[in-house]
């Protein structure tokens, strides 16, 4: 049973971290907590697909149909939280300053949740379909008994959520002057990380070189295989062995995006207000 | 859902098409095999400094995930099913790998030399 609870927590923590940072960054725009319920609700049965699919899924393209599908999801969510994050810094000041006031540009606000609806939607999709895939196989095993398996299931299903919710609690404690500024700084480096581990798939597909692998080795200090290290990979896609590849993929999404920001808020601020 | 599905595998079945056979032919391949939730061989000797192919084959009735932290890699193997892994290049050393669903039982170990 603990095994099963310490297997799905893991499987969980990443993409309730994802979920967390999502659910701070879009506060104050109307009706979000439907979006992101509906982007979870899309991931899990986007998980049942993917697994029931996982044998054909492989096949495909020469073996590599996983890899090719992990980093295509995966740059969709780059591209989405790009435009999320652009979007937000031309958006950003006037949502702190009309957080309360609920329907404060309700109609551009359901244009960048349906982008980060998607975003949610895959978190829970990679991790999901692996649980899925996992209790699958402990169920038809027999090695554990169904209510046991369950139990453990539950149990880090609830871990993970929990993480997720205090990272989300966390976020909401910062003052709501600089509160947009640290979210958008998080899913800048989400997105960066997000490249760089489709850049891994890509790497294990033979698409692209790896350039210098590994670049370093930290893995003595953090693991990919710790708690820690998991929920780092989720957050900012950290690699104890990072493939020189990888770390060019982050780069250039981190400047590009960044750039993209304040070309957008330059573009939009009027004179007047800038600080 | 299967029509999408089908697009996505036509997808990546071209954009996977494109990049790999002009690598294919030249890798050295190892066979290895899922059964029991455990990897026969436990451990493949491979040559440092050089991309390898590993065909995995995985008898038992349900999923096993290929991870390993020390090489990067994760990769679903379905139940009855084959998948392939490119494995390097690495340099001289020991890498472990685990079946991420079974790993008690299913360990194996990577030796470049």
């Amino acid at each position: 049973m603990f095994g099963t609870a310490l297997i799905v927590f893991r499987e969980v923590l990443e993409a309730a971290l994802i979920v967390g940072i999502v659910a701070a960054a879009t506060r104050g725009i109307a009706g979000r907590a439907r979006w992101i319920a509906a982007g979870i609700a899309a991931g899990v049965f986007g998980s049942l697909a993917v697994a029931a699919g996982a044998g054909v899924l492989s096949q495909l393209a020469e073996g590599m149909g996983q890899e090719l599908f992990n980093a295509t999801i995966l740059g969709v969510a780059v591209a989405m939280l790009a435009w999320h994050n652009i979007w937000m810094s031309i958006h950003g000041r006037e949502l702190a300053s009309h957080a309360k006031e609920v329907g404060a540009g309700i109609r551009s606000g359901s244009k960048a949740l349906s982008v980060l609806l998607i975003v949610v939607a895959i978190a829970v999709l990679r991790e999901g379909s692996e649980t899925v895939l996992f209790l699958y196989g402990v169920a038809i095993s027999g090695d554990e008994a169904r209510m046991p398996m369950i139990l453990g299931g539950a149990i880090g299903l609830a871990g993970g959520v929990a993480v997720g919710w205090f990272l989300f609690a966390g976020l909401l404690r910062i003052p709501l002057k600089y509160f947009f500024t640290a979210t958008s700084f998080l899913v800048l480096l989400l997105a960066a990380g997000m490249a760089s581990q489709a850049a891994r798939f890509l790497i294990q597909a033979d698409v692209i070189p790896s350039l210098a692998a590994p670049l370093w080795d930290t893995s003595s200090l953090v693991s990919n295989s710790s708690l820690l290290g998991k929920a780092l990979t989720g957050m900012i896609g950290y690699d104890a062995r990072p493939a020189g590849m990888q770390i060019a993929f982050f780069m250039v999404v981190l400047v590009a995006v960044w750039a993209g920001m304040s070309w957008a808020k330059r573009r939009y601020e009027s004179p007047n207000t800038a600080s | 859902m299967p029509r999408l599905a089908a697009a996505l595998a036509r997808l990546a079945a071209s954009a996977g098409l494109a990049a790999l056979p002009a690598l294919a032919a030249s890798e050295a391949e190892f066979n290895l095999t899922i059964e029991n939730h455990k990897f026969t061989p436990e451990r493949i000797e491979i040559p440092a400094g050089k991309k390898v192919k590993f065909l995995v084959e995985n008898k038992d009735a349900s999923a096993e995930e290929f991870d390993s932290d020390d090489l990067r890699i994760e990769k679903v193997i379905g139940a009855n099913s084959r998948g392939t892994i490119w494995v390097g290049p690495l340099k001289a050393g020991e890498y472990k790998f685990v079946g991420e669903y079974h790993d008690k039982t299913a360990r194996g170990v990577v030796v470049a030399k």
